[in-house]
């Protein structure tokens, strides 16, 4: 199916966007609403903004099934390793070990409203980008799986 | 015959239910223990502002690791239903 001009254009200009405020959302996960999960998605949308708007021949050069394959598994990797490196400290699986310690990731939070700071919650930021990474790659390797199905030849 | 009667126990077993429900005063019991301990200390305990991420991500983290295999499950089964149909193109892999 052939788009015209002006929608192939407007999915080029908006698709860095997309992949911009779903980083946002991953990044900021721990201080706004949103999370991996949403952020992923946002990310995904990207990819189906492509898809919808321009043939499966068209997009490949961008959109590559190894480096999302590679993407998906990578996420649910950080995500365990994550887990598991509270083992190391004696502590419990998934136990937030870097949280209020004053690190790179551990600043110390008080109780009640403040505007918060992009260097808190320890290690939630990372579980953050892990599954972020995992649904981007999830979601777009769905939609790049049936989009190819569909043997859909170039206009 | 045998429809209108279940039709009958089905409607009676609704009514039933409807019944139940209004009786039930509504929003109750509406305070817990869990969730003012969550607001207390999600922000000291996790370090986290975002308290839906905290308990998503710190209190509950394993019911997110479930979540993320779900999504790698799914998406093992939409590869391998999809597997046929790429029998023409290139192995990306290799």
């Amino acid at each position: 199916m052939k788009m015209t001009k002006i929608v192939r254009t407007t999915a080029d200009v908006f698709y860095p966007f997309c992949l911009a405020f779903g980083l946002y959302v991953v990044m900021h996960g721990h201080l706004t609403p949103g999370g991996g999960f949403q952020g992923g998605a946002v990310m995904a949308t990207g990819a189906a903004l492509l898809i919808v708007a321009r043939s499966y021949e068209d997009i490949t050069g961008r959109l590559r099934k190894g480096v999302l394959k590679v993407c998906e598994a990578t996420g649910l990797m950080l995500f365990l390793l994550a887990g598991l490196s509270g083992l190391l400290k004696g502590l419990p699986f998934m136990a937030n070990w870097l949280t209020q310690t004053g690190g790179w990731v551990g600043k110390v939070m008080e109780f009640g409203p403040n505007g918060g700071e992009l260097a808190t919650g320890g290690l939630i930021p990372l579980l953050n980008v892990g599954v972020g990474i995992e649904v981007l790659g999830g979601l777009s390797i769905i939609l790049l799986y049936m989009i190819s199905g569909t043997k859909e030849k170039k206009p | 015959m045998k429809t209108a009667v279940l039709y009958a126990i089905l409607l009676i077993l609704f009514g039933g239910l409807l019944y139940i429900v209004t009786d039930l005063p509504f929003g109750q019991p509406c305070k817990a223990d869990m969730d003012e301990y969550f607001i207390r200390n999600s922000q000291t305990q996790t370090g986290a502002n975002n308290v839906v991420t905290s308990v998503v991500f710190d209190f509950r983290g394993f019911d997110t690791l479930g979540e993320a295999t779900v999504l790698f499950t799914a998406v093992l089964g939409v590869g391998m239903m999809f597997r046929k149909l790429h029998e023409g193109e290139e192995y990306e892999n290799d």
